[in-house]
């Protein structure tokens, strides 16, 4: 069981325990002047996969979008506090772009880039400098077998992704976010437009996948949370209410009556 | 049983008349156009013939043809477009991709709406002080082309801004969270699927630019030159302003000419407007979403 306080503060050094991938402290989040979310304060532990539960706006895809500073992106787009990635201020990234390179994010709806399901793939290699064919097509395989999706596309790799079944497509660009070897996958209500056999195979795909980096899946199914998630955040209207471990949540051990009722389906 | 009310029938009729009223108005619109083309070619075509189009204008432009005023438009045309086209899409692309939305964009906005509103006979005194005078280009090629491209700029960037404005902004967001940089987004995702929408706009200009007279009247069109310019620093005769000329200025030119210098005319935006069509659903027929 993790005590995590809502006071704790980072220390004066700013150096987070090693073994946490992500440390958020006092995260604000605020478009022009409408706050989406404030004053998170947890962390994402390496290796493990993070489940983010809640209603629609309570600013799950905001705090997605700070761990990649997709914030410099958007107009109207601020947060305050910190946010530790390894232990280094997520402010203090020179480079966004190589930043962005080790998080691959994966959208609710599937966006399969206009291009074929091979150029889709390769993408990524292909804008970090790798130009050589055979390369190329030993990634793109590679990923496309992660992402359990090989076996339906190898014989139309250069048909256009978008043709893809809605399942497919969605596995094309968990395929893409792993092409760029990412160390951190966000997924943000992956399944919302997949159908239930689908979203049994990607999760599958996720166990195996957290062997090899970390992920924070951003979940509409308290279920899906349950399953995945060793532990588990649950947001509120632009509030972060608590963080435990999934099954104590599940099975009743609330540091807060809301998430009770959330997870027994009284509202939300 | 369903019975229609009152008021049934009254909506059912309105729909009807409503429907009748907008067709009436679209008969009107189009009544222009039809009476207009049927004129030029009643008129004109018998007498365009290759020998029209490749001799020059003799005895005082009331015989011969209209060569050197044929290649005249073509070549202010392609002037204008090197000018325009880099310009206008760079420009374009700036605001679409990578402007914030600040008091400067707005300007920048506001001056692109003014620049579509001058009228031509001010951008052709502006080209006259400009290009002409200043910058000593004298009555030319060169300063007519750059007087069309400013008069026809605003067409580029609108036009370029909305095949932009197209590619949907989840493309560049996926892109982005790649680690894709803003000009590799541009490059890899925004223009190839753009482009055919850029190029359509392009022909679009290339039909007004050919069209207007105003802008080259005192920067570079000459009222009568029967041989062809050498280079972009010589005057030239141009097919708007010859119309004009031989309509107005000129007498004893045969009733047929005129007629037979504007369906040249209005065939060289038709056959412009019939390749961007064309073109438009070449795009249609390939888009990739």
């Amino acid at each position: 069981m993790v005590a995590l306080s809502r006071q704790a503060a980072p220390t004066p050094t700013g150096a987070p325990a090693a073994e946490n991938k992500l440390e958020v402290r006092d995260l604000t989040i605020t478009y022009g002047k409408t706050p989406a979310l404030s004053n998170v304060n947890l962390e994402v532990r390496a290796n493990e996969i993070f489940g983010i539960i809640g209603p629609a706006n309570s600013g799950k895809t905001s705090f997605l979008r700070v761990l990649n500073r997709m914030d410099t992106f958007t107009t109207g787009m601020k947060f305050s506090g910190t946010v530790y990635y390894e232990g280094k201020n997520l402010r203090s990234w020179r480079n966004l772009y190589a930043l962005r390179r080790k998080i691959g994010v994966v959208f609710p709806l599937p966006v399969g880039l206009p291009l074929s399901v091979y150029d889709n793939v390769a993408m990524a290699p292909r804008l970090y400098g790798t130009q050589k064919k055979s390369e190329l097509d030993e990634l793109v395989e590679r990923h496309l077998r992660r992402a359990a999706l090989w076996d339906e596309v190898k014989d139309r790799l250069h048909a256009l992704g978008s043709l893809l079944s809605g399942g497919q497509q969605q596995r094309l660009t968990i395929a893409r976010a792993l092409s760029q070897e990412p160390d951190l996958l966000l997924l943000d209500e992956f399944s919302i437009a997949v159908d239930p056999v689908t979203t049994m195979k990607i999760e599958d795909v996720l166990k195996e996948l957290r062997q090899e980096m970390t992920i924070v899946l951003v979940t509409n199914l308290t279920q899906q949370a349950r399953r995945l998630a060793d532990r588990t955040a649950f947001f509120l209207s632009g509030q972060w209410v608590e963080v435990g471990d999934t099954e104590a949540l599940f099975t009743g051990n609330v540091k807060d009556e809301r998430t009770r009722s959330y997870l027994e389906g009284r509202f939300g | 049983m369903f019975e229609s009310t009152e008021l049934n029938r009254r909506n059912a009729r309105v729909e009807k008349s409503m429907g009748f009223l907008y067709l009436v108005m679209t008969l009107i619109l189009i009544t222009p156009v039809l009476l207009i083309l049927g004129l030029l070619i009643y008129k004109g075509a018998p007498h365009l013939t290759w020998e029209f189009l490749s001799t020059d204008p003799k005895s005082g432009m009331t015989a011969g043809g209209i060569f050197p005023a044929l290649v005249g438009t073509i070549a202010l045309v392609l002037g204008a477009l090197i000018a325009s086209v880099p310009i206008g899409v760079a420009a374009a692309i700036y605001l679409s991709e990578y402007a914030p939305d600040n008091w400067f964009t707005r300007i920048i906005n506001l001056a692109i709406i003014n620049l579509a509103g001058v009228p031509s006979i001010v951008h052709a005194l502006h080209g006259l002080g400009a290009f002409v005078l200043f910058f000593k280009m004298g009555t030319s090629i060169l300063a007519a082309s750059l007087t069309l491209a400013i008069a026809t700029l605003p067409v580029v960037i609108v036009s370029t801004r909305e095949s932009l404005a197209a590619v949907p902004m989840a493309f560049r967001e996926a892109c982005w969270n790649m680690g894709a940089t803003r000009w590799q987004t541009i490059r890899k995702v925004v223009l190839p699927n753009s482009v055919s929408g850029i190029l359509t706009g392009v022909i679009l200009e290339v039909s007004r630019t050919a069209g207007e007279t105003a802008p080259i009247m005192f920067t570079g069109a000459a009222f009568f030159l029967p041989f062809l310019p050498e280079s972009i620093f010589d005057q030239t005769m141009a097919l708007s302003l010859h119309l004009f000329v031989i309509s107005t200025q000129v007498p004893g030119v045969p009733e047929h000419v005129p007629y037979t210098v504007a369906l040249t005319l209005i065939g060289i935006v038709l056959i412009m407007n019939a390749l961007s069509i064309g073109f438009r659903m070449y795009l249609r027929g390939k888009k990739k979403w």
